[in-house]
């Protein structure tokens, strides 16, 4: 995982609510077997009107999304953190996440950012007034900064420092290998198994 | 202090726990499908790990296959690569697999519960969102991302903060026509598609002991339309006589020791939980959703909602893009809304239980002309039940269409699609926008209600039939 601990880019306002996983990657999308080539996929059907944001010539190149609140409710699919980076944007911004996909994001290294609506507002007042404005969101410091913006953001220790050196969770997880194998060996022998062990 | 159901279950599967960081935690059963492990597996490979616990693992297809022509080869190329790249995957590995044309193939949460996997104080995983359904079991399940797919695969544990519980307490009786699908759409109406957001929800109360499994299962099924990280019910007397005597239920003293644990798995009287809704089961009955996304649903007696009635400014929004989606208009009594197409089936509302319910209202009576009705069974051994209970004959015979077991239209990655502008009620768990079909408009219904529309054409519960009988499901 590439790790993250500042960036600084153009943003593309998306003023709806409710963004859901369907919308963010269609269905049909889902039977790629790979991580990669979902760009095209992100907001498909938004994208079929030529006047949709993401569309328009001054967004090029834009790697912070500014969405509404409850992004990414719906289903558990990762490919709509992958079609989000495949895409190029780097982070996220929104005042309410759906939880899986908060997950699946900061697994990812696309660091979702949890800021006030009045915030969210004003980043998206700025930059739809000025295209060309840029946003840092700094992880180091947990701050976003923009032209007349400066917004502090929680992130929790462990998946800011998880972020900052781009870590693996599967690899910090089988150090803890004697605690899994104590664990293992403490069940009951009535739970159940798939197969004959 | 008391400890609730959910901190229980969660107690027990702690791994390692130290300050600051997420708990780990055990998972006791892993269950797979074709869409979302593909890319974990190939974690897997190109860091040259095994999978950890093959015993607690088990995959089947369900999403892409199709529902008509099994035998023939799968006509969509995309479909079947995804199809044989599980078949590679599990072969390589090692994984359990009940691929189309197995007896044991379904809907992945419909094979969990049948086979008795799905068991009281487990952790239970899988790449979908609607893992939630376990949670009917007392068992504490939830969706995950591939990512995370990959390192139960790994290590059988996950990273996990632990969610907030939130209660939600249905107390009385639910008046007649009213079903666990009607009573998770008026739940979710009423706290919003993100009002579960960072809880557990516990689903108690009167109403909620007197339901069955399979009604549970649809609750549970729907916690994650209302935001929730997952939704759980406490095992009881209706959960182990379903269990009983299933393929992989405990055995004898196994069984007694469960019974044992089993029973301790419900919340402490003094447990105190981080929210609570109440609600009182005698003031629901038959509900429908209007809107393009579960939690905008009204009772099947009212009429299309004014965006302009809603205060807020993000939701009146929110109401008038799903007007002009789903082409109504507001004031439209919600009665006289036609649909095309019919679909009983998926997790949410594909069991036996819920083809017995769609099949009471249909005996006897005609699918409407013009109308559309698919039947598919959520597994394979739903399908055999329901044949041995001569259900598909009286489907065929009202002129529904009974198909092979599958997600099929609920999310429409198989042939089974709405055309753009058609209009679809259906008994599973998201109308979001093209979520059948692009340009797809869906209204979720309970089974009864489905039935009912079928033979109206219009949205419709079981009592306006005109040659109503007894209520859908007490014959
Ligand atoms: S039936 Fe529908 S909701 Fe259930 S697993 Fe299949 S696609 Fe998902």
């Amino acid at each position: 995982m590439e790790a993250f601990t500042a960036h600084t880019g153009r943003v593309v306002p998306l003023r709806r609510s409710n963004v859901d996983t369907d919308q963010i990657i269609p269905a049909h999308w889902l039977k790629k077997v790979t991580r990669d080539g979902f760009e095209d996929g992100l907001f498909e059907a938004w994208r079929k009107d030529e006047n949709f944001v993401l569309n328009r010539p001054e967004r090029q190149g834009a790697s912070v999304l500014v969405a509404g609140p409850d992004f990414g409710t719906g289903s558990s699919r990762e490919h709509a953190v992958w079609a989000l980076q495949n895409y190029g944007f780097k982070t996220v911004v929104s005042s309410r996440f759906a939880d899986i996909f908060r997950g699946n994001s900061l697994k990812n290294g696309l660091l979702t950012v949890v800021l006030e609506q009045k915030v969210v507002d004003a980043l998206w007042d700025l930059t739809e007034a000025d295209p060309t404005a840029e946003v840092t969101v700094d992880l180091e410091a947990r701050q976003v900064r923009a032209e007349g913006i400066t917004a502090d953001f929680e992130l929790d220790e462990n998946a800011r420092w998880r972020l900052l050196n781009g870590l693996d969770d599967i690899s910090l997880t089988l150090q803890n290998e004697a605690d899994i194998a104590a664990y293992e060996a403490s069940r009951p022998a009535f739970k159940p198994r798939t197969i004959a062990a | 202090m008391g400890r609730t159901l959910a901190e229980k279950v969660w107690d027990d599967h702690v791994v390692r726990r130290a300050e600051g960081e997420p708990d780990l935690l055990f998972i006791d059963l892993h269950l797979l499908h074709e869409v979302t492990s593909p890319q974990a597996f190939d974690g897997l490979r190109q860091a040259g790990r095994p999978v950890r616990r093959l015993d607690l693992t088990i995959a089947t297809e369900d999403h892409n296959t199709p529902t008509l022509d099994i035998d023939k080869p799968i006509a969509d190329p995309v479909s079947r690569a995804q199809l044989e790249t599980l078949r590679k995957n599990c072969a390589d590995f090692g994984v359990r697999l009940h691929p189309l044309g197995d007896v044991e193939q379904g809907v992945v949460h419909v094979v969990g519960p049948q086979l008795g996997l799905t068991q009281p104080g487990t952790t239970v995983v899988c790449g979908d969102s609607h893992t939630s359904t376990h949670g009917a079991f007392g068992a504490l399940a939830f969706g995950i991302g591939t990512s995370q797919v990959e390192h139960v695969l790994a290590t059988q544990t996950l990273p996990l903060a632990r969610p907030k519980t939130m209660a939600i307490t249905v107390e009385g009786e639910l008046p007649d026509e009213v079903t666990a699908k009607d009573l998770i759409l008026a739940i979710i109406a009423r706290i919003g598609t993100g009002g579960g957001q960072g809880y557990i929800l516990e689903y108690r109360g009167s109403a909620i002991e007197k339901l069955s499994m399979e009604a549970r299962m649809t609750i549970c099924n729907m916690s994650i339309e209302a935001g929730a990280r997952a939704g759980m019910i406490a095992p009881d007397a209706t959960t182990f006589d379903y269990l009983k005597g299933r393929d992989h239920a405990p055995e004898g003293e196994d069984w007694d020791a469960a019974v044992a644990y089993w029973n301790t798995l419900r919340s402490d009287d003094d447990a105190v939980f981080d929210a609570e809704v109440v609600i009182d089961a005698a003031e629901l009955a038959p509900f429908v959703t209007w809107g393009t996304n579960p939690g905008q649903g009204a009772p099947l007696s009212a009429s299309v909602p004014d965006p302009a009635s809603y205060e807020d400014a993000s939701e009146r929004y929110a109401a008038e893009k799903a007007l002009e989606y789903m082409g109504l208009t507001a004031g439209q009594p919600l009665r006289e809304i036609s649909v095309d197409t019919v679909f009983v089936g998926s997790c949410t509302n594909g069991r036996i239980e819920d083809l017995r319910n769609a099949a009471s209202v249909l005996d006897g009576r005609k699918v409407a002309d013009g109308v559309r009705m698919l039947v598919v069974p959520g597994s394979v051994r739903v399908a055999l039940q329901a044949v041995s209970e001569g259900l598909d004959k009286v489907f065929t015979e009202a002129g529904a269409e009974w198909r092979h077991a599958g997600c099929s239209m609920c999310l429409g990655m198989n042939p089974d699609q709405l055309a753009p502008g058609e209009r679809s009620a259906s008994t599973s768990n998201r109308n979001f926008e093209g979520r059948q079909g692009k340009g797809g408009r869906t209204h979720l219904v309970s089974p009864q209600v489905a039935a009912a529309t079928a033979v109206l054409g219009h949205l419709a519960s079981p009592a306006d039939l005109s040659d109503a009988r007894t209520p859908a499901g007490v014959r």
